[in-house]
């Protein structure tokens, strides 16, 4: 008899592309249904527009490149980028800001880099840092957190129209609804000459930090953890990214609690944990060894925390992530593992 | 009680399926007496054997067919009496699927004998015992073909610490070591002993995977009353790797393109212990081996087949095919290699033949972009980035392959099972490899023309010297003679400028 020849290993763990990314959006799950119930239904827009725009972007650039198209749709690479860019915005930003952040992300961060695997540049931080530097206002519009259940809620229709036609529903002003996040308050409040524990008392912050963000925070942990039980994402990265924040606000803490909010706080405030878990453990743009990992997401925490308490904006996890991907290589070739028999040190 | 025993561990690894339980369940089956046999004369890693006999002459069971050519080559003997029909090429099981240098034996279905000769290994000097084992053919009997009396011979270092029996056997599918352990567990120590006499070990362990709670318990029985120790270690594929195996029970890492032996371990199949046995206590050579016949077969199970039995006649004797064989694969799931056709011979390599299905092999799945994820690093037992050195293998970068430790991939295929986009990481790895074997040789030989030439022009700068001064001597003669140079001078330079193209 005559046989087939392919080489070794000739079995294969059932493992695929597709498999991990939809466990990064399933993941997302607890932590979009929080922000929803605190933001309204404009994130689940937000989710839609940026999805299809995604999609779209996606199959024309594999089209013009030549690639197959099916199969790359399948490997859910682009949903995850509109995902990630969409719970990144506000709730209620027009429909053409959410558009203009997914094709930058998609045309510009991934394909014109060379599509899944080649770009140096997580693309849903390029898509929003694009956004952040070219529309500041839109960008810092974030609703106040309340529930759906609220009479200030935004119905869904009126939701819809805010965001495709700009029009406001006639029962409120759109400074009633939108306002400062926690941390904006925090920076222009100490900028005042306020301390820590006076700003804590105002009414945008809840338990540990932000009201309402620090539930979605814990959807965000939720999902995080099970995203790294299943080893869909590298526990090495969220343990050095939250572990670098954590000590370096606990240094600045240790100095003055009057002048820097507690290390607990800033874990739990802005986009830390959502940034630990699911923008930083992109491992396409990430260190690919293992002590790199944790030295890439270190240098993340603490970018993060420098541009939070010295920089020009209240959150810095798209701009530390972007940082660090520059330094990803360099990061990879000073950390490589000692090989089986080496000597040591 | 078995997990604390095993105190050490290695980086990476994985559980894979096992598929054990197909082929172990019934005992070692004799292969029928095939009519014809063929032989191949390399089997083993080094020179090709030197054949001693010729077409039309008989041979008994047992005799010498092929000497060994060097010192790391191993000598072949006939699996039966009967006639040689040719000494040719032939199919052989090989991944490069090129023929190589046969012995046809037509069998008398007599099995006559040579004069065995069992030697008391106690009393010979350990240069004769190497001799007998060498003389009987004996290579390692894992997988990789190894001359084992090369094996043997410490000669010039220091005494051997730890003396090391592989009954890993992590593969999947593949039992043949199993059923050995549980049917000739005596056998194989008596083989051990001898090993230990030559070696000299301070300590004797039998390491065997959990999983095969049968062959722990024969070989535990069997090592009762000697220092020998059964160590059972996890079940967690390639345990059965030389180098992961000794780090597993000894905790000492071999080094990079070093050996066992310097770091004082040595390390054998158990299977070549129950050969060395047969070989020294009953003065068989090796002649036959037992190969797993499993996967899509009638009757899977474990035979002891004459070493030239062809494939096809041992998957005949397990009640052939089922249907949808899409794959034969000569050794394990992870690290053999695909066939061409079963009609090529056992050979003293061939652990296991497995004819997989669909159901078996993995899915022919699209090849994705790398997404960095790690998992091969994870994985990794030789604790490599395998993502970088298919990065670089992909990008012919071979000189940063090097860097990073490409000749310290043991081929495991680990990287391959788990990686989510499906690259063929493994296949890139020996690419670069065979690239760089390549350079290097052109390299070689390029150097070696070089030196050629050199010396050729040396040669010829000191024959002409030679002949200047030769003048030089005979010109004050000459001159007191006569001033016409002897026309036989002329003619001497003509040959030698003839003789020297030809050097060249």
């Amino acid at each position: 008899m005559r046989f087939k020849t392919v080489t070794s290993p000739h079995i294969l763990q059932d493992a695929s592309v597709g498999r991990i990314m939809r466990r990064v959006l399933y993941a997302m799950l607890p932590g979009i249904a929080a922000l929803t119930w605190f933001f309204g239904w404009g994130i689940v827009v937000n989710l839609v527009i940026a999805t299809a725009v995604a999609l779209l972007a996606e199959t024309a650039l594999l089209a013009v490149r030549g690639k197959p198209i099916l199969l790359h749709l399948g490997d859910y690479s682009a949903v995850v980028t509109a995902g990630l860019l969409a719970v990144a915005l506000p709730p209620l930003a027009p429909w053409w800001l959410t558009a203009v952040g997914v094709l930058s992300a998609i045309v510009i961060a991934k394909h014109l880099y060379g599509g899944l695997g080649y770009n140096p540049f997580n693309p849903a931080m390029v898509g929003y840092v694009v956004l952040l530097i070219s529309f500041p206002r839109e960008m810092s519009a974030w609703l106040i957190p309340h529930g759906l259940d609220q009479p200030y809620a935004l119905t869904f229709l009126e939701t819809l129209r805010v965001i495709f036609n700009g029009e406001w529903p006639a029962r409120f002003t759109i400074d009633a609804l939108t306002g400062a996040t926690p941390l904006d308050v925090l920076r222009t409040q100490l900028g005042l000459g306020l301390t820590v524990t006076e700003i804590r008392n105002s009414p945008v912050f809840g338990i540990v930090s932000g009201y309402g963000w620090e539930w979605a925070a814990l959807g965000f942990l939720g999902g995080g953890l099970w995203l790294v039980y299943t080893r869909a994402a590298d526990w090495r990265i969220p343990l050095g990214m939250l572990g670098g924040l954590a000590i370096i606000s606990s240094v600045f803490y240790v100095i003055d609690p009057l002048r820097y909010a507690p290390p607990w706080f800033h874990l739990w405030s802005g986009a830390a944990i959502f940034g630990a878990f699911f923008i930083a453990t992109d491992p396409v743009t990430a260190s690919a060894t293992p002590r790199g990992r944790l030295i890439y997401g270190a240098g993340i925490g603490v970018l993060v925390y420098i541009i939070r308490g010295f920089g020009g904006y209240p959150d810095g996890v798209a701009f530390s992530v972007l940082l660090m991907n520059i330094a990803a290589p360099t990061i990879d070739l000073y950390t490589r593992p000692r090989v089986f028999g080496a000597r040591r040190g | 009680m078995s997990a604390l025993k095993s105190l050490f561990s290695f980086h990476g690894g994985l559980k894979t399926v096992r598929h054990k339980t197909e082929s172990n369940q019934s005992p070692i089956q004799s292969g029928v007496l095939p009519r014809r046999l063929t032989v191949p004369l390399r089997q083993h890693i080094g020179a090709v054997a030197k054949p001693l006999i010729q077409p039309g002459d008989r041979v008994l069971k047992g005799q010498m067919i092929g000497q060994a050519d060097g010192y790391i080559s191993a000598a072949i003997h006939a699996p039966t009496s009967g006639v040689v029909a040719a000494v040719e090429s032939r199919h052989v099981p090989h991944p490069s699927g090129l023929p190589d240098l046969c012995v046809v034996i037509d069998s008398d279905g007599e099995e006559r004998w040579i004069d065995r000769e069992p030697v008391d290994y106690r009393h010979r000097h350990p240069s004769e015992l190497r001799n007998i084992l060498r003389n009987a053919g004996l290579v390692g009997l894992g997988g990789a073909g190894f001359p084992s009396a090369v094996k043997l011979n410490l000669s010039g270092s220091d005494d051997l610490e730890t003396l090391i029996l592989n009954g890993a056997e992590c593969e999947p599918w593949i039992t043949c070591d199993d059923r050995l352990m549980r049917e000739q567990a005596a056998g194989i120590v008596a083989g051990l002993r001898v090993m230990a006499h030559l070696l000299k070990p301070r300590d004797v362990l039998i390491g065997i995977e959990e999983d095969k709670p049968e062959a722990i318990a024969a070989m535990t029985g069997a090592c009762a009353g000697t220092a020998y120790e059964v160590r059972p270690v996890p079940t967690r594929y390639p345990s059965g790797s030389v180098k992961q195996l000794v780090k597993l029970l000894t905790g000492k890492e071999t080094p990079v393109e070093g050996l066992p032996v310097d770091v004082g371990v040595q390390c054998f199949n158990v299977a070549t212990a129950y050969a060395a046995h047969r070989a020294v206590d009953h003065g068989e050579p090796l002649i036959s081996r037992i190969v797993t016949v499993t996967g899509q077969v009638r009757r899977p199970g474990n035979i002891e087949a004459l070493l030239g039995t062809a494939f096809a006649e041992l998957v005949e004797q397990c009640g052939g095919y089922r249907d949808g064989v899409e794959r034969l694969i000569m050794g394990g799931p992870m690290m053999g290699f695909a066939l061409h056709s079963d009609e090529v011979p056992v050979t003293k390599a061939a652990n296991c033949i497995l004819a997989a299905s669909a159901a078996e092999l993995a899915l022919e799945q699209p090849v994705m972009p790398c997404i960095r994820c790690g998992a091969c690093v994870e994985v990794c037992p030789a604790d490599l980035l395998p993502q970088q050195l298919y990065w670089h293998a992909r990008a012919r970068e071979f000189d940063k392959a090097q860097d990073h430790h490409l000749f310290s991939c043991i081929e495991c295929g680990c990287c391959s099972y788990v990686c989510p986009s499906h690259i063929p990481l493994v296949q890139y790895y020996r690419y670069a490899k065979n690239e760089i074997w390549a350079q290097e040789q052109e390299k070689q030989k390029a150097e070696l023309a070089r030196q050629r030439h050199q010396a050729r022009l040396e040669r010829l700068e000191r024959e002409k010297q030679e002949r200047e001064a030769k003048l030089r001597q005979k010109a004050p003669a000459k001159a007191a003679l006569t001033s016409s140079p002897p026309p036989a001078e002329t003619a001497e330079q003509g040959n030698t400028a003839v003789a020297s193209d030809r050097d060249g």
